[in-house]
């Protein structure tokens, strides 16, 4: 069952075509990777998913609806969280206050909100930052203080935006099991883009490959791994052997 | 201890009145107590939600006039001006978030200031409505004795306080901060950014035009002129928040003590007096450079080099 349906979105930033025509399927309970070159258009489609960006062609659906026209406080409503690349943690609030901030969506009380809150930092091997402000963590942690906001949403759809970038072995290795507890644990879908081959390739069921703002391939990660499009635009001669 | 602090604090001004102090200190606390209003009002809006407002003066004297002009061309009390103004300034806000909240940062900031003066120039020109310069006068003042008057302030005060304390430990306080922290992410963490800060918007609004219509009341004369400036009400404003410390329960209070004796004390030195601002202008600079969190916001850091001292000596 079809999600997220992305069809034929095409954005135009002035004369700079960001996406052209770019379809694909996300399925229930699916972690689906989205991959490619800098540039090549990835977080401006999540942004468009995610309602920051209007699509200038074409149509984003959610479970049948279109949602291209709503913005992104609606779209969190109906369970689409995200995380950003660039990581955008409430400065100076604490990171338990972090989380509840955005706990308050479904939720009216704040006692609720709390224990909501404390709940998805323990999953997110946070609980013992609670009350360090969130200016003061570590990258490693701010990216998951980024996963663990989206979390408190409680969405059904989580967008990850290279939720591993920068991290160090040990931290993506923990970030991995995460990521995979949101689906099993949690059941929630995932859309990930990503520039670590060894995590997409571990973590994704299938890939999306995009360059230049249009999409070259689909497939399973071994499919992707010897495609000799994507070697040619993305992976280049070494991955392939 | 600290918990208590607040209590004791209204509990000590419900006594002051009956020390029988000189009516002139008494304007003082009255004028305190009032620019603590101002001074939190901005703050929900200005340190909370960080949509900083060069134009609240533009509140104050919808708040002032509203109370003037229903005394004046009703015929009734100036105090059916605080209610009146309840409805009058959610409405003005309304106007103002839906014109001004989609801009962000500086060009906020510079809308209200425009705000603040079309309002001005405004009520200077309708004169068959505002009397326009000659402004509107009170002729038979409601009581003589300062004494009620503080007493009324002083609940706005700290119903004021109380407002904004149990506001900013629910759910809209935390969505304020987040706005004031990152408006992209907090749109996406699902915050209707607009709508509550348009909501921020007619809270500051309504307490600051509640301020005003009081002002109305005790002072019994008002003019574009006293209402509507620039320096004297939305500068002022800025400064008192800035000075106590913005995004603190205490800032805007400590701010307002400060101010107002200062504005009082400066005033009334020989020669350099009349260039008060100029004064104001250079603690402004010297609060941002070392205290940019207010005396409350940075107490911690002002007390530092005096428990170094003391370890030092020890």
């Amino acid at each position: 069952m079809s999600l997220i349906e992305v069809k034929n979105v095409s954005k135009q930033f002035g004369g700079l075509a960001a996406l052209t025509d770019v379809s694909f399927v996300l399925n229930k309970d699916e972690i689906l990777g989205l991959i490619g070159p800098n540039g090549a258009g990835k977080t401006t489609m999540f942004n468009v998913i995610n309602g920051f960006y209007r699509p200038t062609k074409g149509d984003v659906l959610l479970s049948g609806k279109r949602v291209s026209n709503l913005r992104p406080h609606v779209l969190c409503k109906l369970g689409v969280a995200r995380t950003f690349q660039v990581v955008r943690p409430l400065q100076r609030m604490s990171t338990l206050d972090n989380v509840i901030a955005s706990a308050f969506i479904r939720i009216k009380s704040k006692a609720e909100a709390e224990k909501l809150s404390l709940d998805v930092l323990q999953f997110t091997g946070l609980s013992d930052d609670i009350n360090v402000l969130s200016k003061g963590l570590p990258l490693g942690k701010r990216k998951r203080l980024e996963i663990a906001r989206a979390l408190a949403t409680q969405p059904e759809i989580i967008l990850l935006d290279e939720a591993f970038a920068g991290l160090n072995p040990t931290e993506i290795n923990e970030q991995i099991e995460i990521v995979q507890k949101i689906r099993t644990e949690r059941g929630i879908t995932i859309l990930i883009i990503e520039h670590h081959m060894k995590v997409i390739m571990a973590v994704s069921d299938r890939i999306i490959v995009l360059n230049y703002g249009q999409k070259i391939a689909e497939g399973t990660p071994s499919e992707i791994g010897h495609n000799p499009v994507v070697i040619e635009a993305y992976l280049g001669e070494e991955h392939s052997a | 201890m600290k918990k208590y602090l607040p209590h004791i604090i209204f509990a000590g001004l419900c006594v002051v009145p009956l020390m029988d102090l000189s009516s002139y200190i008494m304007h003082i606390l009255i004028l305190v107590l009032m620019w603590s209003v101002i001074g939190m009002a901005w703050n929900i809006l200005g340190g909370y939600t960080g949509q900083v407002s060069f134009g609240h003066a533009a509140f104050f004297g919808f708040g002032a006039y509203t109370a003037g002009i229903l005394y004046y061309h009703l015929g009734i009390s100036a105090w059916w001006g605080i209610p009146a103004c309840v409805v009058i300034l959610t409405a003005l806000s309304l106007v103002v978030g839906y014109i001004c909240l989609r801009l962000r940062g500086a060009y906020f900031a510079l809308a209200t200031l425009a705000l603040g003066e079309i309002c001005r120039v405004t009520t200077e020109n309708l004169v068959d409505f505002t009397q326009g310069n000659m402004g509107i006068m009170i002729r038979e003042r409601t009581w003589v004795d300062k004494t009620w008057y503080f007493y009324i302030i002083l609940f706005i005060a700290a119903g004021t306080f109380l407002l904004i304390k149990i506001v900013m430990e629910s759910k809209l306080g935390y969505y304020f901060v987040a706005i004031r922290e990152d408006q992209d992410a907090a749109e996406s963490l699902g915050i209707d950014t607009t709508f509550y800060k348009t909501i921020s918007l007619c809270l500051s609004g309504v307490l600051t035009g509640i301020a005003g219509a009081f002002f109305m009341n005790y002072m019994g004369y008002i003019d574009p002129g006293v209402v509507f400036p620039l320096y004297d009400i939305s500068i002022t404003t800025v400064m008192v928040v800035m000075v106590g410390g913005a995004a603190t329960y205490w800032g805007p209070v400590v701010g307002a003590v400060i101010m107002v004796f200062l504005a009082e004390e400066i005033r009334s030195l020989p020669y350099i007096g009349a260039a008060h601002m100029t004064i104001f202008g250079v603690i402004l600079i010297l609060i941002i450079l070392f205290v940019p969190n207010g005396l409350v916001g940075d107490y911690r850091r002002l007390l530092k080099p005096f428990k170094h001292k003391k370890e030092a000596s020890s």
